[in-house]
């Protein structure tokens, strides 16, 4: 469901997107982007020097499309899908650069009394951990009817329908009776589909899952992961899944932007990463992980670990880790090449097509 | 059908002819936890059954994988198995001598041999503490090696794991958290365990770091010919990791067999539905999700007869309320399962 908000004409959208470069390349799908992430940078102080935690990160999303970011741990994921929501916390972070297009408005030029409006209702974030991210103090009816009286106005009978709805949605059997409870009265499942109705209460357009699933068990990550696909049919809803596991790429993702040391390294359709990556670092990561379908004899390991991000080499992050480096990988960012319409990387020597 | 051999007492064990050793044997393992039930209980004891009759056995060499949701009773299992619960009911005897009877000074000897590498390299090691103690601290305490024996024996574990000697030298939070996860390794080491714990050993690392310590552990047992007890609930880890594998619901074993039987024909409802839900390693791979409907039901009272019954998509009738199925052979020797479908 894109809501156009006519703060920026069609047109002149469009003029602004040829300024930048759109990593995904041209648009096939008719669909308005309701999300555009353009070279956006956040920088953070720190007293070893400043990080740059997210150094140009572009990407869009289209409603009704799931996108993956990967990454391990300091990559930057999680501060891309924080700096959307423009929760980085200042000092010592800063958005120091780049867009965010929200329905056709930079998020980033808001005021913060605006931007509070929008976020949660036009963008909503589901985090990681179900235990944290609910107030143990306060009732499921609180906390998802703070949600919806804040972003809808809505008070009495009418909040109450609503909040009912929205557990009913995220299929929490007798929501009447649960919307009472508090949540240590809640398995890690049900509070995980609370922050989930929390994130759909006010039908979003754009819903980042900030590694949503790891804390749960197996068959409760498949049933909350199914229900995610099933929300996302019945509103459109754009889906970025902020995540380490390429097992999660491949069970719901259309697209895949792989992060490295703040900076996406490769991007593009699953099947295209899956089946032809061309960064050493996405084809490494995909063939470290054991595969449950058939024995693997040896894992492919990457050596040593990410690299500091106070302390950036000159040229490709991942060159030191790297076995197909070269001189220049160490001295030269690379650029960014195409390999196939929906598919681009940075790495001076891309592994070949098997 | 294969023949039962449900008038036995205990299951029949695999019959594995290898020459390598049974090293711990568990039979009839219960664990059960006095609960209190509340002012109004008026003495009744309530008991949470969270191991509740475990049979199996620790080969030297091999890895055996523990699988089963959050409450089925793996980490009590491994508590036991370390000596740090004390049984309800059964016996688990190390090279032949029960260790439930063990003298203090016998639990002693008996920890030596058995060790365990936890979850969470950040809160498992001591944060004041410099890895020269973290790691010679148990040979402090066990052996009587002088100090720079102990100094020169931290150098060659650390080694053993792909750090360098040098770092002993340093604090925890030096290191990122692949690098503690080999202290933990070196330290879990340190006594020349036979048998090693290994609960959840990779799931809080970094993707790219998990493969190193994968290869590391079944490096280190390779060499060592050390026997491993695995909790993981990624399933696609201990297809990669265990010779053999068991699958816990609510406290039991439902089903155990070698890694490849189990993984390429999973014969126990639960066990299909797991790997069914297990996420695919390629968007290409669909898999049909079998669906379980609710959730784990408490171990404070678990369902009557089979106790997967109330979720079971294949449950025949009311034999499954009634009757609890016995871990009985399956097409192979060493492929047991526990279910009516198969009487």
């Amino acid at each position: 469901m894109a809501e156009t908000t006519g703060v920026i004409e069609p047109a002149a959208a469009t003029e602004q997107t040829g300024i930048h470069e759109d990593r995904f390349g041209p648009d096939t799908v008719r669909e308005k982007n309701v999300l555009e992430v353009r070279d956006l940078k956040t920088y953070f102080a720190t007293r070893w020097g400043t990080v740059k935690a997210v150094d140009g990160v572009s990407f869009s999303l289209k409603a009704g499309e799931t996108i993956g970011i990967v990454g391990e741990s300091g990559s930057g994921k999680s501060v891309t899908a924080l700096s959307i929501m423009r929760l980085i916390p200042s000092p010592p972070g800063h958005i120091v650069g780049g867009e965010v297009i929200l329905n056709g408005r930079d998020v980033l030029r808001l005021s913060s009394s605006d931007m509070s409006k929008v976020r949660g209702s036009e963008v909503a974030i589901i985090l990681q951990d179900p235990m944290t991210a609910l107030n143990p103090v306060f009732s499921i009816e609180n906390q998802v009817g703070e949600a919806i009286k804040i972003h809808q106005g809505l008070t009495g009978r009418p909040l109450w329908d609503k909040l009912v709805d929205a557990l009913r949605k995220v299929r929490i059997p007798a929501p009447e009776a649960r919307a009472k409870d508090y949540p240590h009265q809640l398995s890690g499942g049900m509070r995980q589909r609370v922050v989930g109705a929390i994130g759909i209460s006010s039908e979003p357009s754009v819903l980042i899952a900030d590694e949503p699933t790891t804390s749960l068990d197996v068959t409760i990550q498949a049933g909350y992961l199914r229900l995610l696909k099933e929300i996302q049919g019945s509103t459109g809803v754009g889906i970025i899944f902020i995540t380490h596991d390429f097992g999660i790429v491949a069970k719901m993702c259309d697209r895949v932007a792989v992060m490295y040391a703040g900076k996406i390294v490769e991007t593009g359709s699953v099947r295209e990463i899956f089946n032809n990556p061309k960064h050493p670092y996405t084809q490494a990561l995909i063939d470290s992980v054991p595969k449950l379908e058939e024995k693997t004899e040896r894992l492919r390991q990457i050596e040593g670990q990410p690299p500091a991000l106070y302390d950036l080499p000159d040229g490709c992050p991942f060159a030191p880790r790297c076995p197909q480096a070269t001189d220049k990988c160490r001295e030269q960012y690379p650029t960014t090449s195409t390999a196939s319409d929906n598919h681009s990387f940075n790495c001076w020597n891309p592994v070949s097509e098997s | 059908m294969t023949t039962t051999t449900e008038n036995q007492q205990n299951i029949t064990r695999p019959s594995s002819d290898n020459k390598t050793e049974r090293i711990v044997e568990v039979q009839g393992l219960k664990k059960y936890f006095p609960v209190n039930a509340g002012f109004l209980s008026f003495g009744k004891k309530e008991y949470l059954k969270a191991v509740d009759g475990v049979d199996f056995d620790v080969t030297t060499g091999k890895t055996l994988g523990l699988v089963g949701e959050s409450g089925c009773g793996k980490t009590t299992t491994a508590k036991l198995l370390l000596g740090l619960e004390k049984p309800t009911e059964g016996t688990i005897r190390f090279k032949g001598t029960d260790i439930t009877q063990l003298s203090k000074v016998g639990t002693r000897e008996y920890r030596r041999s058995i060790q365990v590498v936890f979850q969470d390299p950040w809160s498992s090691l001591n944060p004041r503490m410099r890895v020269r103690s973290i790691v010679g601290e148990p040979l402090e305490i066990n052996t009587t090696m002088t100090r720079s024996e102990v100094e020169s024996e931290v150098g060659s574990l650390l080694e053993r794991v792909g750090l360098n000697p040098y770092q002993a030298n340093l604090y925890p939070h030096e290191f990122s958290g692949g690098q503690r996860q080999r202290i933990g390794i070196a330290r879990a080491l340190s006594l020349q365990p036979d048998v090693i714990v290994l609960d959840e050993p990779v799931s809080a690392l970094d993707v790219s770091i998990r493969a190193q310590i994968m290869n590391l552990l079944v490096d280190l047992q390779n060499q060592f010919g050390l026997a491993f007890l695995l909790i993981a609930h990624n399933l696609a880890t201990v297809r990669f990791m265990c010779h053999d594998v068991a699958v816990m619901y609510l406290g039991q074993i439902r089903e155990f067999g070698e890694t490849e039987s189990v993984f390429t024909d999973p014969l126990h409802p639960y066990t299909q539905a797991l790997i069914s839900a297990a996420l695919p390693s390629h968007p290409d791979i669909q898999r049909e999700e079998i669906i379980l409907p609710g959730e784990v039901p408490s171990p404070l009272n678990p369902p009557s007869g089979c106790r997967f019954n109330p979720r079971c998509p294949q449950k025949i009738g009311d034999v499954c309320e009634t009757k609890i199925p016995r871990l009985q052979q399956q097409n192979q020797d060493s492929h047991l399962v526990a279910c009516h479908i198969y009487d």
